[in-house]
């Protein structure tokens, strides 16, 4: 695909994912446009991983098509060259590197070649180092650059892994449940984090708690059995009667 | 640019290691060759032979050590890379033989004589040629570890799946072997050897500078092994062990780090073998008996995984004991007490010898420098 066939960043149209008769995704069809923040929220079961997984190339889809940056077609791609591409993705179980400190975290991930005889005779140099410092400065880490990130809290092992994510410098981020388990502090710093970070790149964040939506302002994706219930601000689906019926209700 | 990574890999402890390693290389052959029979610190030849061996073992262990403690790939067929290096040196002693054999036919070996084979098989050409067999040595090990790897990894065949497999590939290669149409000597393999590079093989001379050869190997393969783990490769190797499928969405392709490493491993093992075989003076079959390449991991779990010098201890400690052990009264007990072993050290010692070791003087640096260790109070990070 050479011509650019959608101004969306990412295009997902008419997606069907089933497992073993289970159908996952029900013809999922939505858009993120450049820039945008979008939230996504949903009952589980509803296909929000399903969703990421098709997005960053874990699972094929059956039928539909996934279209980032107007250009590449997600569905024919594998999850090293999407990341490559520029799609990010936090897990929703902080997943870091447990025996490696919290700097080289950040340095595994950021953007450099990831070819094997590249990183064999690797040398960290003075750009690298203040990109790590820059990124240690954002996500308000700096004191424990040095500690194995298996030791970190549960809070700062989230942080950790959207620095991971910025220092990948990807174009779209998919954040999967980023404050779960995080006090109201933290989860009020992890909103403000995240509003940063979109002032230069697209976000997508799968969470379960609304409060944090709410704090987050931006347009709402509601998923349920795996196609798309509503969409609008959080303010309009919270309204809409569907939504209440399957999730909010409860 | 080299010279300048090796430096920067070398920690004190790998220094001390490898001068410890140096010093056994020139005191070993010294005491046996120099030191007259007569004295008390003579040491005898069959120990210089038996030492040789250890280090062989211990550069097996090695190998595992750097794929199975860095990159989690849990080989339980590693004895079959050891064993395909040893006989590629083996077939170059069976043709340095020649006219000298019972049958003193100057090009087969004795038992194809025997066999009635009429003419040598194409695939043993070549091999009487020292510098052809060395690089079998390392290609023919190399290349099975590539082919499996590249269809194991790719598949991401992983955890206990990939360890069974390797288990069915060593057991599919000692079942080849046995069979006497294989042409590898079948069951009784390849011995009699008389000469390595003009050198007879018995001497005390010869085996001494074959021990030498074998430290010096060990040498090499752990300064390969420290340049690998302290680059940003041996990072990314910790990193799959950990969390696979992270670090395959950060954009790293998982199986090209994976079969690289695989296939050094398998070469750095059959080098281990081809250094074994001319010093115990046999190959046959039963070097790729699956319960061979268990033990190997048993060394390597013994002095601790992930620590490269623990491999190394584990494989002297563990196949002194069974030398011990095994020329006593105990000697039919050998088996269970390996297996209680390796039972002991996963549930007490789970870190190993070297790997408790080292925890334990982190945890004691860090009791002496509490600002340190203590808790980094982290603006917002209340909990």
């Amino acid at each position: 695909m050479d011509a650019r066939t959608t101004s969306a960043l990412l295009y997902l149209d008419g997606i069907n994912v089933s497992f073993d008769g289970f159908k996952a995704l029900n013809n999922l069809s939505f858009v993120v446009k450049p820039g945008e923040m979008r939230a996504i929220i949903g009952p589980n079961g509803a296909g929000k991983t399903t969703m990421m997984d098709v997005v960053t190339g874990k699972t094929r889809p059956d039928t539909g098509d996934a279209v980032f940056d107007g250009s590449y077609d997600l569905t024919a791609l594998d999850e090293t060259e999407i990341a490559e591409l520029g799609i990010g993705r936090k897990f929703q179980k902080p997943t870091v590197f447990d025996s490696h400190t919290v700097e080289d975290n950040l340095r595994l991930a950021l953007k450099s070649d990831r070819r094997a005889r590249a990183t064999l005779w690797w040398q960290e140099s003075a750009a690298e180092a203040s990109r790590v410092n820059r990124i240690l400065e954002i996500i308000r880490l700096p004191t424990v650059r040095g500690r194995l990130a298996g030791s970190l809290a549960h809070g700062q092992k989230q942080w950790l892994e959207i620095g991971m994510l910025l220092a990948q410098e990807p174009k779209l981020l998919l954040v999967d449940e980023p404050v779960a388990g995080m006090t109201d502090a933290e989860t009020r710093q992890t909103a403000e984090l995240l509003k940063e970070i979109n002032r230069d790149k697209t976000v997508i964040v799968v969470e379960h708690d609304m409060a944090f939506v709410r704090d987050l302002g931006v347009r709402v994706t509601v998923l349920h059995e795996g196609s798309v219930l509503a969409e609008g601000s959080i303010d309009q689906v919270s309204a809409n009667e569907r939504v209440i019926e399957v999730y909010l209700g409860r | 640019m080299m010279t300048s990574f090796v430096a920067r890999s070398l920690d004190r402890g790998a220094l001390a290691f490898l001068a410890i390693l140096a010093g056994l290389a020139v005191l070993v052959p010294a005491l046996n060759l120099l030191v007259p029979e007569t004295s008390a610190l003579h040491l005898p030849t069959y120990l210089v032979a038996l030492f040789g061996k250890y280090t062989c073992y211990a550069l097996l262990a090695l190998s595992i050590d750097l794929i199975w403690g860095y990159c989690g790939i849990l080989s339980l067929g590693h004895g079959a890379f050891f064993a395909l290096g040893g006989y590629a040196m083996g077939m170059y002693l069976m043709r340095q033989i020649g006219p000298r054999g019972v049958y003193a036919n100057p090009i087969l070996p004795d038992f194809m004589v025997f066999l009635n084979w009429p003419e040598l098989p194409v695939y043993w050409y070549g091999f009487q040629y020292f510098a052809y067999a060395a690089l079998m040595v390392l290609l023919v090990p190399g290349i099975l570890a590539f082919v499996f790897g590249w269809f194991a990894f790719r598949s991401r065949v992983t955890g206990v799946y990939l360890s069974i497999i390797t288990q069915a590939l060593t057991y599919a290669l000692l079942l080849g072997f046995f069979r006497n149409n294989f042409g590898f000597g079948g069951n009784n393999g390849l011995t009699d050897f008389k000469d390595i590079l003009g050198f007879n093989v018995q001497a005390p001379g010869t085996r001494a500078a074959l021990f030498a050869l074998s430290v010096a190997a060990l040498m090499l393969g752990f300064v390969i092994c420290r340049v690998i783990v302290a680059s940003k490769f041996g990072k990314v190797l910790i990193a799959i062990r950990d969390a696979e499928s992270r670090t395959r969405f950060l954009g790293y392709r998982v199986e090209s780090y994976k079969l690289f490493i695989f296939t050094l491993s398998a070469c750095m093992a059959g080098v281990a073998g081809a250094l074994y075989v001319p010093q115990v003076g046999i190959i046959n079959p039963s070097e790729f008996a699956p319960a061979n390449s268990i033990e190997a991991v048993i060394w390597v779990a013994v002095g601790g995984r992930g620590t490269l010098t623990g491999a190394v201890i584990g494989a002297v400690l563990v196949n002194y004991g069974k030398t011990y052990f095994t020329s006593g009264a105990l000697a039919p007990y050998w088996l269970f007490l390996l297996g209680s072993l390796f039972v002991v050290v996963t549930l007490a010692l789970p870190r190993g010898v070297v790997g408790t070791f080292r925890h334990w003087k982190t945890e004691r640096r860090e009791r002496a420098t509490p600002q340190r260790a203590a808790p980094v109070a982290v603006p917002g990070a209340a909990e």
